[in-house]
């Protein structure tokens, strides 16, 4: 039986010679990416900006009266609803943003949201509530400091594993690939404007340990390799080691790109922003892996010395025993 | 590499067999084929956002159980005082600024009432709860130490936790969990409730009932402004009173409160069919009820339900059956709540819910659908591209990966662990990511056999250059896992859990048993050449 081969052997791509145009590419990328997130701004749900998410379902129609309810919210005067489909074509998420004095006021809050879930009740006939979600001005504000520590803690303790683990450069290069990560998948957020939730910090948490799989086996590979081919100049010697590791890169990226693929087409609505995520930074962390964490070694002088030990006082006098010096 | 003791085989295959049986009983649930009562039943929850339910987040606030220690504190002088032989004589008693201060009429008296203060101040706990400071000679000064403040507010959120779950059992609700977490918050998740409305209207009543005689010399114009005379406080009309809109003035002291029921249902009155709600005190509460009622015939008393007049009628007659009746424009199914309400105990302290998520049980089965169909198919492309790429590895890993996910939920179920909607996406990202290891090695054996090690050797340096890169992969994400574990909630937390579990589960069955598989193979065949 032949097998399949994703990545030809011996191939042989010179990845190192366009590090800089690319990784100014990376650059710009991020700076778009903040850009967007302080321009546009990400579009927080309930779970970050407090107020009502409501899910429902017209079970008799084919068509949900998206524009009907809109107007219907916001005749109650909490301001004007985010309506959207969600699901099928008869399924819509109705997602109100409290006023300040009423989201800050926890007994009105709770009123309103009574309200409002009332009067689609009543109007509706075939109005089938599936879900909803009540969140505090309070509240909100501690799921986004807690979301934020989580974020910066993981990266911290992950860039220091890789320090230890690795050497400085390397965990300066791992940092900055996570960071180039995040920024990304944010301002994809912030650009297409999708829901920002818990979900998606977990997602972006996830894509920060998945990216890291990739960046650890070229790293794991180029101090291998350092330490094997102690002459060779280190753009190629990293592109020998991106070279090697590609047919596994590909081939984790597909698996977990096919895994993830019926999940993302078909899965619960409720999961798409956070399967849409992943898969996003499935892509993201690949080509960080490659181009922004292998060339950062070049600019901060990895050699072949930072993983041959130093020779001690006691090697030195054996060598002396020994006569070799 | 080939050398695989028989003791280590049979270890192995015991720690699978437990991990996959484990799992047996929440993959039969969904079948009908019953799992033996006798063996033990280890289940894997679903979440709510899978299974349907409430999610309910209470906050306690804590500034009312000050005020409320406070108001306590003043009557409990005020009573010492005046029962001390012979009487110590004292002024108006300040609240102000969150500290408790009064006069002595006559300032030798400072270390009689000094004394009989004390057991009061001390408590009866380890913590001293109050301060005693003395200014110009007679003015006594208590404030309120912080430790007893924080006792104060736990004990409040203790019993307030007790009441909760009271009300939750009167609903006849299963299996509801009710968790403190904390300092002020209570929360309340209850699987597969029909109407969520009913639950957080239960919880958020105070049922505090009071019963305070109305101050008739105050003046309706100033009442109506919200200026209360000297000695009395004013109080709205509840908005289902007939005199909603309006106030009433009561007065502070000399009231009775109606915690100390021993019954309350919800009935109908017998002339003008009104629904109301009959209360019944104990002994103690009866007879403060009788002295009440007894020397106030002729006079109107206000029924206080959380700081709202409900109705203020005029006592006929003194009550001493210990039982009486509310009314106050109720609809049978508020009356019913309130008797719910009273039954299960006042809470100490205001409740209000500050987060609330509730799933419906249609779109749970439906997420649940969905979700274990996208994994099935993700599950089966994985499985082709792995075999079409691996040939003989590929099924080792795929026999490895069907051995991880069933390992995965046996865990989960062994450890009680809840599945959420996110832990879905966990599972499927496990699939994904778990055959990253065998990816890993089998790729470096394919390097190795193409330097020309023969086969043996390949494989061997395969999975020992492979492992360093795959613990290191698999640690730098058990870091993210547990970050995302100790900073997120509910749901996201289902997400950690799977993702944490399947580490493990990964690690052992892509590297160990694969590696048992192929020494089995490679003893047994003896191959020349392995096609990869």
């Amino acid at each position: 039986m032949k097998l399949l081969k994703l990545v030809p052997d011996d191939t042989n791509i010179r990845f190192l010679k366009w590090r800089v145009p690319f990784f100014a590419v990376s650059i710009l990328l991020i700076a778009a990416s903040w850009a967007l997130v302080a321009t546009k701004g990400l579009n927080y749900g309930v779970d970050f900006a407090g107020g009502l998410e409501v899910r429902a379902t017209f079970t008799e129609s084919t068509q949900a009266p998206i524009a009907e309810l809109r107007n219907d919210v916001e005749a109650l005067g909490y301001g004007s609803p985010v309506v959207q489909r969600f699901g099928e074509d008869n399924q819509v998420s109705i997602r109100v943003r409290l006023p300040d004095e009423v989201s800050a006021d926890k007994e009105a809050a709770q009123e309103a949201a009574n309200d409002i879930v009332r009067t689609l009740q009543t109007e509706y006939d075939d109005f089938r509530l599936d879900g909803n979600d009540n969140v505090s001005g309070k509240v909100s504000g501690e799921f986004r400091q807690t979301a934020l520590y989580a974020l910066l803690a993981a990266m911290a303790a992950i860039a220091l594993y890789i320090w230890i683990r690795f050497e400085w450069q390397f965990g300066v290069g791992a940092l900055f690939a996570l960071f180039h990560d995040v920024s990304l998948t944010l301002g994809m957020f912030a650009l297409f404007q999708l829901e920002f939730s818990l979900q998606i910090i977990a997602a972006i948490l996830a894509i920060i340990g998945y990216s890291l799989n990739d960046t650890i086996v070229i790293y794991d590979r180029i101090r291998e390799n350092l330490k094997k081919y102690r002459k060779m100049e280190l753009p190629a010697l990293l592109d020998l080691s991106v070279n090697e590791t590609l047919a596994r890169t590909v081939m984790t990226s597909l698996t977990l790109f096919v895994a993830l693929l019926p999940l993302l087409l078909y899965g619960p609505a409720s999961l798409f922003g956070m399967v849409a995520a992943i898969t996003l930074g499935l892509f993201v962390g690949t080509y960080s892996s490659v181009y922004s964490a292998a060339p950062i070694l070049v600019w901060l002088g990895v050699t072949s010395d930072s993983f041959v030990p130093t020779e001690t006082v006691a090697d030195q006098q054996e060598k002396k025993a020994r006569g070799l010096v | 590499m080939l050398d695989f003791p028989t003791w280590r085989k049979i270890w192995l295959w015991l720690i699978t067999a437990l991990c996959v049986g484990a799992a047996l009983p929440s993959l039969l649930s969904a079948t009908s084929v019953r799992w033996p009562d006798v063996l033990p039943q280890p289940m894997v929850n679903l979440g709510l956002d899978l299974a349907g339910g409430s999610h309910i987040l209470l906050e306690a606030d804590a500034a009312q159980v000050e005020s409320q220690r406070l108001e306590n504190m003043e009557e409990n002088v005020r009573n010492i005082m005046r029962r001390a032989e012979p009487r110590i004589r004292i002024g108006d008693v300040s609240t102000r600024d969150g500290r408790l201060s009064f006069m002595l009429d006559d300032p030798s008296e400072v270390d009689r009432a000094r004394e009989l203060l004390l057991p009061s101040i001390n408590g009866t706990r380890l913590v001293r709860e109050w301060d005693l400071a003395v200014e110009d000679g007679s003015r006594m000064i208590l404030t309120p130490t912080s430790d007893g403040l924080d006792q104060a507010v736990s004990d409040a959120m203790e019993s307030a936790t007790e009441v909760v779950r009271k009300r939750i059992d009167e609903l006849g609700t299963r299996e509801p969990t009710i968790i403190r977490q904390g300092d002020t918050r209570i929360v309340v998740q209850v699987p597969g409730l029909q109407d969520p409305d009913q639950l957080k209207a239960l919880l958020g009543q105070t049922a505090k009932l009071e019963f305070k005689l109305v101050d008739q010399n105050a003046l309706p114009s100033d009442v109506q402004q919200g200026l209360a005379p000297p000695g009395s406080e004013i109080f709205p009309y509840a908005e289902t009173s007939d005199f909603a809109g309006s106030s009433l003035a009561v007065r502070r002291l000399g009231g009775i409160r109606g915690d100390n029921l021993t019954g309350a249902q919800q009935s109908f009155d017998p002339q003008t069919n009104e629904p109301v709600v009959n209360i019944q005190f104990d002994s103690d509460g009866g007879r403060r009820f009788a002295k009440l009622t007894t020397d106030n015939v002729g006079k109107p008393f206000a029924i206080i339900l959380d700081g709202q007049v409900l109705s203020a009628p005029n006592i006929n007659e003194p009550i001493r059956g210990g039982s009486a009746q509310i009314s106050g424009g109720f609809s049978v199914e508020t009356a019913n709540q309130l008797a719910i309400s009273l039954r299960s105990g006042a809470l100490p302290v205001d409740l209000a819910v500050i987060e609330e998520r509730t799933v419906g049980p249609d779109l749970g089965a439906d997420s649940i659908r969905r979700g274990m169909l996208a994994m099935a198919v993700g599950s089966v492309m994985v499985v082709i591209l792995m075999i079409a790429t691996y040939g003989r590895f590929g099924v080792y890993a795929t026999a490895a990966l069907g051995i991880n996910i069933a390992m995965l939920l046996g865990i989960m179920a062994a450890l009680n662990t809840t599945l959420t909607l996110p832990g879905i996406a966990g599972f499927v990202l496990t699939i994904g990511a778990a055959v990253d290891a065998n990816v890993l090695i089998n790729e470096r054996i394919r390097e190795e056999r193409k330097r020309g090690r023969r086969v043996i050797a390949a494989v061997e340096n395969g999975y020992n250059e492979a492992s360093r890169a795959i613990y290191d992969a698999n640690i730098t994400n058990f870091i993210a896992g547990v970050l995302l574990f100790l900073f997120g909630s509910g749901p996201v937390r289902g997400f950690a859990v799977v993702l944490i579990i399947g580490l493990f589960t990964s690690v052992f069955t892509a590297l160990t048993l694969t590696r048992m598989w192929v020494a089995g193979y490679l003893r047994k065949a003896k191959p020349k050449d392995i096609v990869l």
